[in-house]
Order: structure tokens, then sequence, then C-alpha cells
């Protein structure tokens, strides 16, 4: 019988909670297992201290509980200059290819939304197709192309431009050439969403009105895009101010990365606290670009 | 305007050459790669003689088909979930969780699986040591991520009211998921399924920080290889990856074309 | 016994009450149609009813039967969603026997149920079909077919004709009664559209803001608006507003005459009252009427528009109001800037309540 006092119920009564419970249970357990849990060994072994035994560490909470944990990493990271010029500079990369990035990317992204309906998707495919080529191979294919004895100098050699091989492999440059090729589809996708969904309509209107397609462009198209613009730069900047594999394989050999740091101290130097205190670092920079995106994200 | 078609086949001129090149260079006789010397398919035969390679390629692919399975039951779930649940308690915190993978850094996440991995070793005796199983797992974590977007996006697009109109016409909430839900998801979970396959099978960050003496990946032979620079073998065996991605994505758009065209262009 | 009977039936969504303690009644073999604008709460009442929402007060019975315990599956009411949410992966077949396959209906008789309902829709031939490969029109006969295959008791509709061609709505309003007499089922419709709305239904009711603010036939609620919502949602009747006077007459400054109502206003001498009167009862002549009368006033015509059968004046009268004329475009249309004196019978003056 109907009871008037019953509290009105939220939820739908015919989605019964059990049923939820078979979706939700599993994910949440493996979630916490996979996700949570390492973020907070993680963050355990960053406050832990370098010892000679196996694991090579001294948990932060000793036996019994007691606190034997220690800032010791966290400050090295904030204040050893090994460690803060390593941080810029990965920063400084990360920005320098996001705007690589975005200049290369925004005249693809602009043609590829102008181009008539039947041709988006096999130009949309063609920008995607390198991406599933492997990673390793279009770096490996790099090499081939930049190294001293590589196809690019012999085709310099051959046109007379150089007498000498230039130093190309192993540089800045080789490093930059690297990482814009790697991600420069991350940047013509959501450039090319948000230019595709304009409404032509729009800049024919500032035509009308008398303003040429330079002016149309600035006033117009480059403001209306500028969303999809900051979503594609957060997306190169983000992963790239962590990237190792590219550094390693095309970057000049002194050059200290933040991916590169970790990595070295993971593997050459054991110290698994000094490594995971980085990586906190790491994440604690990229909170804010990642808090951003997700605001853009979430904007659309 | 001309400068921005300009810029898209520049571009596109920039993303193709070395792909390019380096299929064109496979076929060369010479030993270093990227001289030419001849046609030669001496490479390939190298190629299918690297008993090294070839046996971090099947575990590569043994691995990237289980961490693709799991990471679609497990992305499937949270991604009807988060678009048929509505709001749920914790649904912020789960959202966060099952994107993180998306937005860290690899080499945060290898190494705090890493560090999860040993913690749990050491606490339960599972899993014991590093190697493909562990691998496996990770990379199931990474595809999950991606599968949960792909899904949840497809079942956000798909008119909610279709399963109001089968429960409408009788059917329990059960069956309107078996026979209305599930057939909707079936392009994504497929998608879904692809994109986490072809992620494991390119990774090496995560592979190298998780794996152990028994789990080499093919992309981690690879880049040890590549330290040590480009060689014409690994050369031939870009020219095949190329090849079969090709294929793979062509056909995929063939498949999206027809689904397409099934739902009635979208 | 009404096929449907809500008591005090409400809903709230976060603030706002989508269904403020709404009461209805509809008898079997009834086509009711509810109308109102955006966010009335009309597409909530047939949710409740279709059970997915629950609501937070009353009761809503089938039959005597208490419908709010029951899962969507388990209610004898069908409905066409505005979208018509057709089975995108299944054929117009199987999208029509989706609901006897959930019912367990037996193979043969199962054919024979989807080939009669498709007979009834007059789409025969198309079974094989997805719904993509078919016209707007001819997807809203299969949602029509499958909703009714399954026999319900009610059915639902969520603005039936809103996805159709202007062309087309009028030939599948007319197929709608025909279908509705043809199951002898309850049709309770969902519309923003007056028109269609008093075009297709035995009864009508409006909504406004949760709340039924008149219900009846629709020659009844056309004529004699309750309030002014309802006057002006239906076609737009002219408001008039004045003061009782003693004799049960109403002063109208802004008319610039005595409005004198056929039926009683009901209020006491002095009260403010509110008077609509609709376009096509007002009758237009050129010349002055004598200063006194009574439901008759002089204007100005100050716009005419060309309307097809109907013309529409807008006459700007001498006590300030505008008043819409609308008369048969055959009558000739009158010139703008003529002076003209409009009058009405007193049955065309409807009282509001507010």
């Amino acid at each position: 019988m109907r009871r008037p006092d019953r509290p009105p119920r939220p939820a739908r009564r015919f989605r019964l909670a059990p049923r939820r419970l078979v979706v939700l249970l599993p994910a949440w357990a493996w979630l916490a297992l996979f996700v949570a849990a390492p973020a907070l060994v993680l963050l355990g072994i960053a406050l832990g201290e370098y010892d000679t035994g196996v694991p090579p560490f001294r948990p932060p909470l000793g036996p019994g509980g007691a606190w034997q944990g220690t800032l010791a990493n966290f400050a090295a990271v904030a204040t050893d200059p090994f460690y803060r010029d390593g941080f810029l500079r990965s920063l400084l990369v990360a920005f320098a290819t996001a705007a690589l990035c975005l200049l290369v990317g925004y005249p693809m992204a602009l043609a590829m939304a102008r181009a008539p309906e039947a041709r988006r998707t096999p130009l949309l495919l063609a920008v995607l197709l390198p991406f599933w080529t492997g990673f390793l191979i279009r770096v490996g294919a790099w090499i081939g192309l930049l190294r001293d004895e590589g196809w690019l100098n012999g085709v310099l050699r051959a046109l007379g431009v150089i007498g000498e091989p230039l130093p190309l492999l192993y540089s800045d440059l080789a490093m930059y050439v690297g990482m814009v090729h790697a991600y420069l589809p991350f940047a013509v996708l959501p450039l090319y969403a948000a230019l595709a969904r304009r409404d032509p309509a729009v800049e024919e209107a500032a035509a009308d009105l008398g303003a040429r397609p330079a002016v149309v462009f600035v006033t117009v198209t480059l403001p209306l895009s500028a969303p999809g613009a900051a979503a594609a730069f957060l997306l190169v900047f983000i992963p790239a101010a962590g990237e190792f594999v590219i550094p390693d394989l095309l970057g000049p050999p002194e050059a200290q990365l933040v991916g590169r740091m970790l990595w070295g101290e993971f593997f050459q130097n054991r110290d698994w606290p000094l490594a995971a205190a980085l990586a906190v670092a790491l994440l604690a920079v990229l909170i804010l670009p990642v808090r951003l995106f997700q605001r853009l994200e979430a904007g659309r | 305007m001309s400068a921005a078609r300009a810029g898209l086949w520049l571009g596109l001129g920039f993303l193709y050459l070395p792909i390019v090149l380096l299929v064109a260079y496979a076929f060369s006789a010479d030993r270093i790669p990227f001289q030419w010397g001849g046609f030669s398919l001496r490479w390939f035969v190298a190629l299918a003689g690297d008993e090294r390679l070839i046996e971090a390629a099947l575990l590569s692919l043994r691995v990237a088909a289980g961490a693709a399975t799991l990471a679609v039951l497990v992305g499937g779930l949270a991604g009807f979930a988060l678009a048929r649940f509505g709001p749920f308690r914790g649904r912020a915190l789960f959202g966060a969780l099952i994107g993180a993978p998306l937005v860290l850094p690899e080499v945060v996440t290898g190494l705090s699986l890493l560090l999860l991995f040993v913690a749990l070793e050491g606490a339960i005796g599972w899993p014991a040591g590093r190697g493909a199983l562990t691998v496996l797992l990770a990379h199931a974590t990474l595809g999950a991520a991606y599968a949960a977007v792909v899904i949840q996006a497809r079942l956000a697009e798909a008119d909610r009211s279709l399963e109001e109109a089968a429960m409408d016409l009788g059917a329990t909430p059960f069956v309107a998921f078996r026979t209305v839900t599930l057939p909707l998801m079936a392009p994504s979970l497929l998608a879904a399924w692809l994109l986490a396959f072809t992620l494991s099978l390119d990774d090496v960050v995560l592979a190298s920080f998780v794996s152990g003496p028994a789990g080499t990946t093919l992309p981690m032979v690879l880049f040890s290889r590549l330290k040590l620079g480009l060689t014409p073998e690994v050369n031939a065996l870009g020219a095949v990856i190329v090849a079969v991605a090709a294929v793979a994505l062509g056909l995929a758009a063939l498949l999206l074309a027809r689904v397409d065209a099934r739902r009635g262009g979208g | 016994m009404s096929l449907l009977r809500a008591e005090g039936v409400a809903k709230r969504f976060g603030a706002t009450a989508a269904l403020d303690g709404l009461d209805l009644e509809i008898a079997p073999g009834e086509f009711f149609a509810l109308l109102g604008g955006s966010g009335s709460g009309k597409t909530t009442l047939l949710r409740l009813i279709a059970g997915f929402e629950t609501p937070d007060a009353g009761r809503l019975l089938l039959e005597g039967r208490d419908l709010v315990p029951l899962p969507p599956h388990a209610r004898p009411v069908a409905m066409m969603f505005q979208s018509y949410a057709l089975f995108p992966h299944l054929s117009v077949f199987d999208n029509v026997a989706y609901g006897l396959r959930r019912a367990g209906v037996p193979r043969e008789e199962r054919r024979r149920r989807v080939a009669e309902a498709l007979a009834l829709v007059r789409l025969e031939g198309l079974e094989r079909r997805r719904p993509h490969q078919l016209s707007g029109g001819q997807r809203q006969r299969v949602a029509l077919a499958r909703s009714l295959v399954v026999r319900p008791r009610l059915l639902l509709l969520d603005e039936p004709l809103a996805a159709l061609d202007a062309g087309l709505r009028e030939a599948t309003g007319f197929e709608l009664r025909a279908l509705q007499r043809a199951t002898g089922a309850g049709f309770v419709m969902v519309t923003h559209d007056q028109a269609e709305a008093m075009a297709l239904a035995d009864r009508i009711g409006v909504l406004e803001r949760g709340r039924l603010v008149q219900v009846g036939p629709p020659a009844a609620v056309y004529e004699r608006p309750a309030t002014r919502f309802v006057a002006a949602f239906l076609g737009g009747a002219n408001l008039l507003a004045g003061l009782v006077r003693a004799d049960g007459g109403v002063d109208c400054a802004e008319a610039g005459c005595l409005l004198r109502p056929a039926a009683p206003v009901g209020r006491p001498a002095g009260a403010p009252v509110t008077l609509a009167l609709r376009p096509e009862r007002v009758r237009l002549r050129s010349g002055e009427a004598p200063a006194d009368a009574v439901n008759a006033a002089r204007g100005t015509v100050a716009e005419v528009a060309f309307r097809g059968e109907l013309s529409t004046a807008l006459v700007r009268l001498d006590g300030g109001a505008t008043l819409r004329v609308s008369r048969p475009s055959a009558e000739g249309a009158p010139a703008r800037g003529a002076r003209v004196t409009l009058t009405w019978p007193a049955e065309a003056l409807a009282v509001l309540a507010d």
C-alpha cells in the first residue's frame, strides 16, 4: 500500500541497485587496484629513503606503523640545480613542441575543414595513418634520414649544397623534428574538430560586411577556433613534458629531461625513492595544464 | 585560401617522407640503411630468420590481445556506467580514475605500476615476478582508459529513448540491454579493442618499467637496437609494420563506412 | 470506469516542479490531447504513465489498477516517442515484432500480427528495410505499428506529428484518428501545436507550469477559454480589460465602448475583469458607430496581412487597444488608414478567470 509519509526515492525504481553493482563493482575494483593504489604506492615510496637492500628503499612507515619517512627526495628535486634545470628544460621542450605542432597543424586542419565533404575523411585518415605505423619505427626512420651518412646529408651533398655532412642526428633539431612528427596528429585532430564545426556562413557574413579574406581569418576564423587550438596545444604539451624515448634516441646525449632523469635514477642508479619523487613532482607540475584541458573538453 | 592548402600538403609530406623512404629502402640490398644498393629482399629474409625479434613479436601479439580484451571488459563497464547511470555516488572520482592514464605521462604510469607490482608481490606474493603478465596488466590499464572514452562517446550519441522503447514494449532492463544496448555498442567495442591492441603493440615505456627478463616485447627489442642506430633488419620490419597498419586502417575505414551507412550516415 | 485516472500527481526535478498536483481522467477509447508549451510538464506526464519516471506524490490508475509500483515493461501502455526511437540495428519487421517477442507470442501468430499491423499503417512490402532506408512519414508509421501491435490499453504519443513535413501532417493526422477508432485504444497525445490538438482530439487539456488549467472538447475550450494563458495559447485571442458595472456590463476604456457578454460576469460591480474575443468573431465595416454603442468600437486600420483563406487586420481602437480581426479574404481587404467600426456578438465575449 502507498505510504504517503515515505520520502521520494531519488533513484528510478526499475534500475535496481544490484544490477548497477554488477557493473560498478568490478570497475571500481580495477580502478582501485591499478590506478589509485599505484598512485598511493608512488607517493609512499617518494617519502621513503634510499637503501641498498631489496627492494632498494626503506618505506616511510616502519614496523608497527612508526613514521620513518623523509621529505629529502622532494627537497633534492626542488633544490638540486641538476633536477631543477632538467624540469625547466622539459617544460621548455614541451612548450616548443606544442607551439611547433600548432604552427604546422593549423594550416593542415584549416585546409581539411575547408575541403569538400567527400575528401575530409580520406584526409583525416591520411593524417592518422602515420600515427598507427609504430612510434619506434618512425623514430628509426628519422635516424636513417638524419645520420651523418644518412639520406638527407646524401641528398644535400649530391646537390652540392654542403661538402661535409652536417651533424644532424643527436641534436636538439633532430629531437624537435622527431617530437613534432610524433605529436602532430594530436594537434591536428582537435584543431580539425574545432574548425570543421564552424558555420561557414559566419565567415561569409564577415566577408559580406566588407572584410578581406585575411581580415576574416584574423577577426572570425582564428578567434572561433581558439578553444580548439588551446586543446591541441595542451594535448601535445602534457605527454611531451614527460617524453623519454624521442630525446633518448634523437636528442643530444648530454641533455637532461625529466623523463630521462627519472629513467636514469630508476634503472641506472636504482634510487627508487628519488625516481618516485621526480614522478610526483612531474605530476604536480602537470596538474594545471591537465585541469585546463579537462575544462576545455567539458566546455565543448 | 591556398596558403592553408599548401600547408596541408607540406605537413603531409613531412609526415610521410620518413615512412615512404623507410618502406622504399627496405628493398635495398645495401648493408647501410637508406642507401640504395639495388633491389633485394635479403633483409626480409634476414628478418624472418631473426629469432629474437620473432619471439618478441609473438609475445607482443599475445600480450596485446590479452590486454585489449581485458581493456574492453573494464572500459566497457566504465563507459556504460558513465553514459547510462546518470549521477551516481563517486562518479567524479570514478571518471577521474578511469581517465587518469590518458593524461599521465607514460614514465609516471610505468613507474607507479612497477612499484605497485613490487609492493603486491611483497605483500601477497602476486604477481610473482615481472614479465608478460605485468606488461599485460599495465597495457590493459592504459587501454581501458581509451576504451571507456570510445564506448561512452558511442553510447552518449545513441538515443536514450531506444532503451526506454524496448522496456515500454515489455523488455526487462536486462533484455533491453541484450537486445538493444549491446548491439548498439558493438562497433565501439570492436574499435576500442583494436585501439587497445595497437596501443599495447606500440608501447615501449610502460613495458620497459613493468617487464622482467622473461617478458621482452617487440618494442623493447626495437628500442635497444635503435639505441645503436638503424639496422637493415629493423628497416625491413618497419616496412612490414607500415604495410600491416595500412591494411588494418583501410579495413577499419571500410567497416566504419558500412556501419555509418547502416545507421543512415550518422 | 475510466481508463486512466491521475490523482494529485506531482513530480519535481531539482527545484522546478514539472507537475504540480495534476488530476485527470481519460475514458476508454478516448483521444485526449495534452497541450502546452515547452517546460509545461506535458512530456513528464507521459513518462510517468509509461513508467520512466516515478511520481513524487499522487496516484496513477489504469482501469482501477495502481501503475506506480509496476516497472515500464510490465505496464499495459505503449509509447510512441517523439524521435520514434526505432531500433537502428533491426529491420522494420523486427522492430514491429520486438514487443511480441518479449511477450512470447508464438512465431506464426507473431508473423500474422506484424503483417496486420504493417497493413494497418500501409507499409506492406517494407518488412526487410532498415529504419534509415525509410522516409520520415514511413518511420512514423513503423513506430505507430510497433506500439499498436502489442495491443496496449493506452497509447501515449509524444509529439507524433512534429517530425513530419508540414504537407504530411494533415493527412497523417486523419490516419491517426482512423487508427484510433479502428483499434479502440485510448490515445493520449502530447503536443505544443494547438491546431493539431484541436483537429485530432475528442478532448484537450491545456497544461501551464505543471497544472491543467482547462479541460474540455476542443470547440468549448477554443470558444470559452478559461484563462489568459489558454486564450493566448489557442489561436491568439484578443484580450480586453475593463471594470464590471452594476448592470452586468463591462466598461472597457481601451476599447472605448461598453462590453456586454452573453454569460453573466459573476463579479461584483467595480471589480476588474478580462474578456477574450476571437479575431474571427469580430466583424468589420466602414463608417462610424454611435459613441455610446454596445459591443461596437471605432478605430483605424493599422496593418493588413493576407494569409490565403483569411486576411488579418490590426485595428487601432480609439480607446487605445489594438484588435486582431480575421475575415475571409474573399470579402476584400480594408485599406490601411481607413476608419472602421468593429462589432461582435455578445456570446463571442468569454470572461476569463484571471
